[in-house]
């Protein structure tokens, strides 16, 4: 096992620093010149040359990475171009907020879905079955930034029982879990949950209807065992499976959405990572995209460790 | 005379109720096209300490009857008629409560493939002692030194750590010997195996056939054990069932039904084991194929397979008759020489076992 984690650490680093460089190319290749978006249009040659040498824009390319590189793996991201604040702060301040809406959505999502999953696996091709089916593809087939509209529209503007932007008072202490800042957070959480949940659930019962069809059940009933301790093993067996989807979609959710922060102005990194785009702000969309990246490396790496702890068969191979 | 009583060793014993005790049973599936009935009609019963050998092809009916006796069916939906008694108590009228204390309890059953039918996710150890703290309510200590008894009497070699190991980490020898050693955890009277052998290399197999004959005699524990293989038949059963598409055509006395078969069906896989002396020879066959349950023709099922069909079989579902002592077959003209001690001598009757 220790080796395992070991092995698994080591392979961890050539992905990060393949994650880097991609995350750098694409920056660079994708078209426009984000000093002439930052200048106005009538500055002179000489002044885009000046402004070009100041961010270090004028290197080659691979130097430019190497610098990056180096600052980067010191926690110095650069400075933003839009606002002049560093860019460490700025993605920090927006990993919070995406954190509090990804773990609120992500416990949602992974106990609704764990239970349905379990029930319809069990009943299976019963009423709750049915049931649960209809509500998990709708969940994964309907947009979640239509879910998110359409939220807002029945509870905010017909009901006005919810707010519909931002994350609640600006406190100076920060986001508190007073009802303040929870009422602010109710309809992200449904918008981000529903395909997560629906993912989850149907893992979770293609996982519970396979265990159920394996000829280990038989033995389980033929030595006696009553349906609780059977269903242990039910669970046991469909959990690896069902806890990498549902690391997985936290990582989603880690992510930050970009259509359901900008539906609810939820300043967190989606939110960011929009912004950077349409202002052409390079060491923010670097530093946002960076630091999400190493999130899913960082989280694949958990889900990877957490399932080899559960299932004996992946450590051998 | 009952033929029972010519075997010494089971002297003592013949006097007490069946065991197990089989009538009338009958299961049917629901299909596509409707119930199919795979079980048609079983009647058979076992005294304490004996050993009973299913004999027949795939789709016999045989690996069902076998998952009937510990009331398995009752979660595969299936339609089961009849009763199953196990030491007295009906099993297809049994409360839950009471069927999972016979399960694993007074009945250990032990599965073809062992490693499909252990849990791949738990320690071996940890499946043999669940079933030992169900059934006895010990301690968690407690039921790991029972098991770790259990692996000697299997003759599992490094029992601690076997006995940590997970499913996948052990051969399929050693797969079916911590199988055997969970069947027999809780002492069972009865043991029920299918085809528990069949899944294993050649020499794996006889070593784990000779184990679970040498527990069992030492135990005292009765057996029912299915199978296609007529050597294996021969090197265990004390008495023999050889079933057809639901049915059983021929039972009796191992002796009596491997040596000196009467049923043409059964005559016909005896003809197919390939002997020493036959070595060159064409070996005997049957042909056509075992036929589909939900469409059997009338009369008896066999019929349109038979060498020796006669007009009246295509009319007439043939009844149990008595051949000798404990011999009957479902056949309207049996054949072959009867397996009545006093017409062949220098055999010793009883046990197959002798050579």
């Amino acid at each position: 096992m220790l080796l395992y984690v070991v092995r698994r650490l080591l392979y961890a680093v050539p992905i990060a620093l393949g994650v880097t460089l991609v995350v750098f190319s694409l920056v660079h290749i994708a078209p426009g010149d984000p000093i002439s978006a930052l200048l106005p249009n009538e500055a002179t040659e000489e002044m885009l040359q000046q402004a070009r040498k100041e961010f270090g824009l004028d290197r080659p390319l691979p130097v430019q990475y190497a610098i990056w590189l180096g600052h980067a793996a010191v926690g110095n991201l650069g400075v933003s171009i839009g606002s002049g604040r560093p860019v460490a702060d700025e993605v920090a301040a927006a990993v919070v907020n995406t954190v509090i809406l990804a773990v609120s959505a992500g416990l949602l999502s992974c106990l609704l879905g764990f239970v349905l999953g379990m029930v319809a696996g069990l009943r299976r091709d019963g009423l709750i079955d049915h049931l649960v089916n209809l509500f998990t593809i709708s969940g994964v087939s309907l947009p979640h930034y239509w879910l998110a509209i359409l939220l807002v529209i029945v509870f905010s503007v017909n009901l006005s029982w919810l707010p519909p932007l931002g994350v609640g008072p600006d406190t100076s202490d920060g986001w508190r879990p007073d009802w303040a800042h929870l009422r602010h957070l109710i309809l992200p959480t449904l918008a981000t949950a529903a395909i997560p949940m629906a993912v989850i659930a149907r893992t979770m019962r293609a996982g519970v209807v396979d265990v159920l069809d394996q000829d280990f059940i038989g033995t389980l009933r033929a030595k006696g065992l009553p349906p609780r301790r059977i269903l242990w093993h039910v669970v046991r067996n469909a959990l690896p499976t069902t806890l990498a989807v549902m690391g997985l979609q936290l990582g989603n959710m880690l992510g930050g959405s970009v259509l359901v922060e900008t539906v609810f102005a939820w300043p967190g990194t989606g939110f960011l990572l929009a912004s950077a785009i349409f202002q052409r702000d390079l060491p923010l969309l670097q530093g946002t995209m960076l630091v999400l990246a190493m999130f899913f490396v960082f989280l694949n790496l958990i889900v990877d460790l957490v399932q080899s702890a559960t299932d004996p068969r992946i450590r051998r191979s | 005379m009952n033929v029972q009583m010519t075997i010494p060793e089971a002297g003592p014993r013949v006097a007490t109720a069946p065991l197990l005790d089989i009538a009338g049973l009958r299961v049917a599936y629901r299909g596509l096209a409707g119930w199919t009935q795979v079980v048609r009609g079983v009647d058979l019963s076992l005294a304490p300490g004996r050993t009973l050998v299913l004999l027949g092809e795939s789709g016999s009916g045989k690996s069902v009857t076998l998952r009937a006796i510990p009331g398995l069916l009752r979660e595969e939906g299936a339609r089961v008629e009849g009763h199953v008694r196990v030491g007295g108590q009906d099993v297809t009228t049994l409360p839950p409560a009471e069927l999972l204390k016979l399960r694993g309890g007074r009945v250990g059953f032990i599965f073809q493939e062992p490693m499909t039918a252990l849990d791949p996710v738990f320690r071996i150890g940890d499946q043999i002692a669940e079933t030992i703290v169900q059934h006895r309510g010990v301690s968690w200590r407690a039921a790991m030194a029972t098991a770790r008894e259990l692996f000697d009497l299997v003759q599992i070699p490094s029992a601690e750590r076997r006995l940590k190991a997970y499913p996948n980490e052990l051969s399929g020898g050693l797969r079916q010997r911590a199988m055997i050693a969970m069947a027999m955890s809780c002492e069972p009277e009865l043991l029920l195996a299918d085809e528990p052998t069949t899944a294993l290399d050649a020499t794996v197999q006889i070593q784990v056939l000779l184990l679970l004959r040498e527990i069992q005699r030492e135990r005292g524990t009765a057996m029912v054990f299915v199978t296609h293989d007529l050597g294996v038949a021969a090197e265990i059963a004390d008495e023999v069932a050889v079933m057809y598409a639901g049915r059983i055509v021929e039972r009796g006395g191992a002796e009596q039904v491997l040596l000196y078969p009467r049923h043409p069906y059964t005559r016909a896989l005896t003809n197919c084991v390939v002997q020493g002396s036959y070595r060159d020879q064409r070996l005997g066959e049957l042909s056509g194929a075992p036929p589909d349950v939900s469409r059997l023709p009338p009369g008896c099922s066999f019929a349109p397979r038979c060498p020796a069909r006669a007009e009246d079989c295509l009319r007439h579902e043939p009844d149990f008759r008595s051949l000798a002592p404990g011999h009957d077959a479902a056949c309207l003209h049996p054949s072959g020489p009867s397996a009545d001690p006093s017409s062949r001598p220098g055999v010793p009757a009883g046990s197959p076992k002798g050579h």
